[in-house]
């Protein structure tokens, strides 16, 4: 193996010996300043995963998070030094993990944390102005085609996944419910905003996000429904774009 | 079919109306802007740009292409104000600019 490839092998496999050709400037074995280094990258990197995952961090607690985190780490190192993307595949290695069986809706917690993530970071769009939307004639309404900023996410899920991601980092919000809950992730301005998506809801963004016209997004959500307020919510959200051609 | 028609172009002008009510009243939303080439390296927010694309990649300090959050206002001063209320001193002839800068690229 290649002075690097064991560099970085015992670098993430705490058991491991120093590597041996490891050598400081003196010449002498680099062993005390290797495990100084691994312990920092080991702490480093898990301290990112507090910073991106605040809820699951709160849920699990600190030390149970921590001790997940060591085995994620080491099981998944980053796969790219953009250190806001270390992380995606925490989900999943949630779902996976027998320690975690009792809690099965952790992994959906943080992917809604993880989405949240990507919405903070996308690239900025450009939305349509009260005035542009104004001056669209209502005869017109219904070809007229939208499309969403890059910043909007969807999440979907099968536990009440934003009511509990809002009590663990608010401990005086309500108990959450039982039930599915589906999240859109809106930026506003600089700071994702998760909403609870409502019956129709889905369908009608995702018709829009697939180019529909706005009579084929409100027919795509079923005849009663009544997309005033995911409407408002896009626009004040600044979520609508011109469509692209 | 007809009753949907009413129902969407009804919800749109709603959704406009509103919108227009909520950005004439809330000025909230405006009060930090991007300020480039203020940040020292490292410290940027966000697009750096050439092969940068994210928080924390400028390479030199006060990099014109490199961007953070700053009260509005105070950007194109030589004392922008940062979100939190800490005033930064830029050294003596710069200030920072809404739009990218030209000035302190990384070399090569």
């Amino acid at each position: 193996m290649t002075t690097q490839g064991l560099f970085r092998s015992a670098l993430l496999d705490p058991s491991s010996d120093m590597p041996v050709t490891l050598t400081d400037g003196a010449g002498r074995p680099a062993g005390r300043r290797f495990s100084v280094y691994r312990n920092n990258v080991a702490v480093g990197l898990t301290e990112a995963l507090i910073d991106g995952f605040p809820a699951c961090h709160a849920l699990l607690g600190d030390e149970m998070f921590r001790a997940m985190a060591g085995a994620f780490l080491r099981a998944h190192p980053p796969a790219s030094p953009v250190m806001a993307r270390f992380g995606e595949a925490l989900p999943e290695f949630m779902d996976a993990a027998p320690q975690l069986s009792k809690m099965r809706w952790i992994g959906d917690v943080a992917r809604l944390e993880c989405a949240l993530r990507q919405s903070y970071h996308a690239a900025d769009g450009t939305p349509l102005s009260p005035e542009d939307l104004a001056a669209i004639p209502p005869e017109a309404l219904g070809d007229t085609r939208f499309g969403l900023v890059p910043s909007v996410r969807v999440l979907l899920s099968d536990w009440p996944v934003l009511s509990i991601r809002r009590r663990a980092l608010d401990p005086a919000a309500p108990q959450a419910q039982p039930g599915a809950e589906d999240v859109l992730i809106l930026r506003p301005v600089y700071d994702p905003e998760p909403h609870l998506m409502t019956r129709g809801d889905l369908p009608f963004v995702e018709s829009l996000r697939r180019g529909a016209t706005l009579a084929e997004a409100a027919a795509s959500a079923g005849d009663d429904y009544d997309p005033t307020r995911l409407l408002t919510l896009l626009m004040q959200s600044h979520a609508l774009t011109a469509p692209e051609s | 079919m007809k009753s949907n028609k009413a129902v969407y172009a009804t919800a749109f002008a709603a959704a406009v109306s509103a919108t227009a009510m909520v950005s004439a009243t809330t000025a909230s939303a405006q009060e930090a802007v991007k300020c480039y080439g203020v940040s020292m390296a490292g410290k940027n927010d966000c697009a750096a740009g050439a092969g940068t694309t994210c928080a924390g990649t400028s390479k030199v300090d006060y990099q014109g292409n490199a961007w953070t959050l700053v009260k509005e206002g105070t950007c194109e001063t030589a004392e922008p104000v940062l979100a939190d209320g800490t005033k930064v001193m830029l050294p003596e002839g710069k200030m920072g600019g809404l739009m990218a800068l030209e000035r302190d690229l990384p070399q090569g």
